[in-house]
């Protein structure tokens, strides 16, 4: 095998291992949340109305981390029958808004540019949401 | 796309293997419910993320930070777009690792559309594509890339617009 696929192949597996952790973690937490708290409880934090693509987008925007995790964690919130716009704009917020990283981005690239950027993707987070859902449900 | 402070993220598992144990010991039957529901996630997923890892090797085996930093910034026009979205889909690794690159690339001149939509389109992996499609639907995952691609150049003028106005 030529060294640069080892590499490849290396630098990938550590990649993936670093993040088991955290995905059997947030695994362990959804099953958790999934069997204790009954899914009344969870939808009454979403209303059914716009306010849920706003709350959506604004848990997505805190938390960071790999996107695997917002996927598992959207999905089973699907399950649990809370809106796919909302969701949407969960998965959208997590990958484009990131208030974890913001220091480093200011810092790096700019105050202005950074806020920006992290406000308007914010805003863009819920248009993404409702022209995908809208659009699947066209198709 | 995948890094951790390794002790961040091992912090996190005790602690919610701790909250298990608690579980384990004030209420048995609802353990093995919540175990039994582990199980059945994980027993869905577990292939998605050989599909992933394989994906990731074929990713970072072709493409190089230096090799889009190279192009993107240079370029104007179309030319700019295209590669501002297709260097951020394709590039790999952790965003910090990225920052650096892009603090010299606006030094050297690249425009703050470009650096945003780059950012922005980051967020599109392909090696996520599997469990996007698992937990959702085929035309689902397709139809949200598409928007997110086409949102990435508008926010990426939205930026520049307003971080060039005077407030």
């Amino acid at each position: 095998m030529n060294k640069k696929l080892k590499i490849s192949i290396k630098k990938s597996l550590k990649g993936i291992l670093n993040s088991l952790p955290m995905i059997f973690s947030i695994i362990l937490l959804v099953s958790l949340v999934d069997i204790l708290i009954p899914s009344e409880t969870i939808k009454l934090l979403f209303s059914g109305g716009f306010i849920d693509t706003i709350i959506g987008a604004g848990i997505g925007s805190v938390a960071a981390g790999n996107p695997i995790t917002s996927y598992i964690i959207g999905g089973e919130l699907l399950k649990q029958g809370i809106s796919l716009v909302a969701i949407t704009a969960f998965l959208v917020a997590w990958v484009t808004v990131g208030i974890v990283q913001l220091p480093a981005e200011i810092v790096l690239l700019g105050k202005k540019f950074a806020i920006v950027r992290n406000i308007s993707n914010f805003v863009f987070s819920i248009i993404v949401a409702i022209i995908t859902v809208t659009v699947v449900n066209i198709i | 796309m995948i890094n951790y402070k390794d002790n961040k993220s091992l912090f996190f598992l005790g602690f919610v293997i701790i909250l298990y144990l608690i579980l384990l010991i004030i209420n048995k039957s609802k353990f093995i419910l919540v175990l039994n529901k582990f199980l059945s996630i994980f027993s869905n997923i577990y292939y998605v993320f050989i599909i992933i890892f394989i994906l990731m090797v074929i990713a970072d085996y072709f493409i190089k930070p230096k090799t889009i930093s190279k192009y993107l910034g240079k370029n104007s026009g179309i030319k700019g777009w295209l590669i501002s979205i297709l260097g951020g889909v394709i590039s790999t690794g952790p965003i910090y690792m990225w920052y650096p690159l892009l603090k010299d690339l606006k030094k050297e001149g690249a425009r703050d559309a470009y650096i945003a939509t780059f950012l922005y389109n980051r967020s599109i992996k392909i090696p996520i594509l599997p469990i996007i499609i698992l937990y959702f639907s085929v035309t689902y995952a397709i139809v949200l890339m598409s928007v997110m691609i086409i949102i990435s150049i508008i926010q990426g003028i939205v930026v520049e617009k307003i971080v060039e106005m005077k407030i």
